[in-house]
């Protein structure tokens, strides 16, 4: 080994010191809230009843864990999230190839695809519930609405933006379209393919819970719902937090796949 | 009819034009020549003249509007002559491995076997990219990659090869050392080979023949046998030559003697 020149380790120190500053910062926002709602809510600054605390949340979910059904409402969430979300990410990527391989299909297409992609979904749920009925299959519709029209668009404009250049040595090696597709586009795009499951995991949930306000009997999105409807603001507020460590979680695994393929990529 | 049991390509009068919404662009008009096997022909011309079209079409990428490409006699379409075409920049593919860039050809002609891989190792071992086989593109120098670009073109066989200024991306120092080492690999291998570059020096340094066309839309000028008394003939040693100064004069006067 050799050695660090003082510079270097001055840097190196700066370096450590700034990773310090935003990591603690980060915790301290968090606990400072925490700490700041237990306490209003306890000296009576606040309403307990109406804004809940911390202890109360916590309580809470205790007291639903001991029946387990809490588990029951978020696996059913979770359960509607996944499917909707590898629907989403199966459709788009057959879609794209499919525009992607007839040029005509996508310029007929487009304009419908813009008018899909910017309609607010959440408009597309009752009706989702009239024509498939207040069940499952409704909610994980719902879910792969508000992300497949996006989803596709930008899986195609990735596949068309591939260098022309690389699939021209495809066809100069007397190669076919399916070879274009399947040797440069696809292996291209797979970082695009995993940015979109970044953002599709959060779109899924948001069209899941939209899904489920208006037509479950069971899932965190009911839960809020009911609990609004009875004024249980510890039950809501506690599955608002439980969406936001599922959303958290669910992102933190296809983190974990982006990793696992970069690392595959470089070795 | 005559028949040149030596002439592997044939073109007779080609038309070519591009066609867009505000009208077309005649690139190549009544264009005529032919190549003998194991020739080392370099066409040079003004940029943007149609050269690389002119590539295109003889790998039959894009089919001549007028005029035949005959190659081994036959027709392009009916002949199953192996054309193989480098393009200016190497296109090897990040997301495969050196060797695996070699393979991507045999993979697409469902030519691969325990024989053509074998062929492959061979090949990377020659051109000294075997410790390589392993490595992702990025990892490699400019002139690395164009030698594995040429590998990955050389592992078909082509009957003919295509170059289009495929040492042009690379920098100067690299681009000459490139060009000499390529140079030598293909007069070795007795390869048949058609190189298209704006460069004047690389051509001559190069080259059996020079091609010189007109700017757009593009026909043969000239054509220039060049002919170095060296014991030597190699790339580096053309460009000391006193014969290279000339055939750079005279090829520079009728290049420009078109505009």
């Amino acid at each position: 080994m050799h050695e660090l020149s003082a510079a270097q380790q001055k840097y190196l120190h700066m370096q450590k010191r700034h990773r310090r500053v935003v990591c603690v910062s980060r915790i301290l926002i968090l606990f400072g809230f925490l700490f700041v709602w237990e306490f209003t809510a306890n000296t009576g600054i606040i309403d307990s009843f109406i804004f809940s605390c911390p202890s109360q949340i916590v309580l809470c979910f205790r007291e639903l864990m001991v029946d387990g059904i809490i588990f029951h409402h978020i696996g059913i969430t979770l359960y509607e999230t996944i499917v909707s979300f590898l629907l989403v990410i199966l459709i788009s990527i057959l879609m794209a190839v499919l525009l992607w391989t007839f040029r005509y299909l996508s310029e007929i297409l487009d304009p419908y695809m813009v008018v899909l992609n910017s309609l607010p979904k959440s408009a597309l749920a009752p009706l989702l519930i009239v024509w498939l009925g207040a069940n499952r299959t409704t909610i994980i519709v719902a879910g792969m609405s508000v992300a497949i029209f996006g989803s596709i668009l930008s899986l195609y404009t990735s596949f068309i933006s591939v260098d022309p250049e690389k699939i021209k040595l495809i066809y100069t090696l007397h190669g076919t379209k399916f070879h274009a597709l399947t040797k440069v586009v696809l292996p291209a795009s797979l970082p695009a393919i995993i940015n979109i499951m970044k953002v599709n995991i959060g779109l899924c949930l948001v069209g899941v819970i939209i899904g489920e306000f208006l037509a479950a009997r069971s899932g965190l999105g009911y839960l809020i719902i009911y609990s609004s409807q009875v004024f249980k603001m510890d039950h809501l507020l506690m599955s608002i937090c439980l969406l936001c460590l599922m959303a958290m979680l669910l992102y933190a695994l296809i983190n974990a796949l982006e990793k696992w393929y970069l690392a595959c990529q470089h070795r | 009819m005559e028949k040149h049991t030596d002439r592997i390509l044939e073109l007779k009068s080609i038309y070519y034009s591009y066609h867009n919404a505000d009208g077309e662009t005649p690139a190549i008009t009544d264009l005529s020549f032919s190549v003998n096997e194991s020739e080392f022909i370099a066409i040079v011309g003004p940029s943007g003249c149609g050269k690389s079209t002119l590539l295109s079409l003889i790998s039959g990428l894009i089919t001549p509007e007028k005029g035949l490409i005959k190659i081994n006699g036959r027709s392009l379409r009916e002949s199953a002559a192996n054309i193989g075409y480098m393009l200016q920049h190497d296109q090897l593919f990040e997301w495969r491995t050196i060797y695996h860039n070699v393979l991507l050809g045999l993979e697409i002609q469902h030519t691969l076997s325990a024989r053509t891989r074998e062929k492959a190792h061979e090949l990377l071992d020659t051109y000294g990219l075997k410790q390589f086989e392993n490595s992702r593109p990025s990892e490699l120098s400019g002139g690395m990659r164009q030698r594995a670009a040429l590998v990955r073109t050389l592992i078909l066989e082509p009957d003919i090869l295509l170059l289009d200024e495929p040492f042009s991306a690379l920098d100067y120092q690299t681009r000459l050392r490139v060009g000499d080492d390529i140079g030598q690999i293909l007069k070795k291998e007795k390869k048949t080979a058609i190189l298209v570059t704006h460069d004047l020096s690389e051509a001559i340094s190069l080259a059996d023949r020079i091609i010189i066309l007109t700017s757009r839309p593009a026909t043969v000028h000239q054509t220039v046998p060049l002919i170095f008394n060296l014991e030597d003939d190699t790339p580096l040693n053309r460009r000391n030559a006193q014969e290279f100064k000339n055939y750079f004069s005279l090829i520079w006067k009728e290049l420009n003697s078109d505009a």
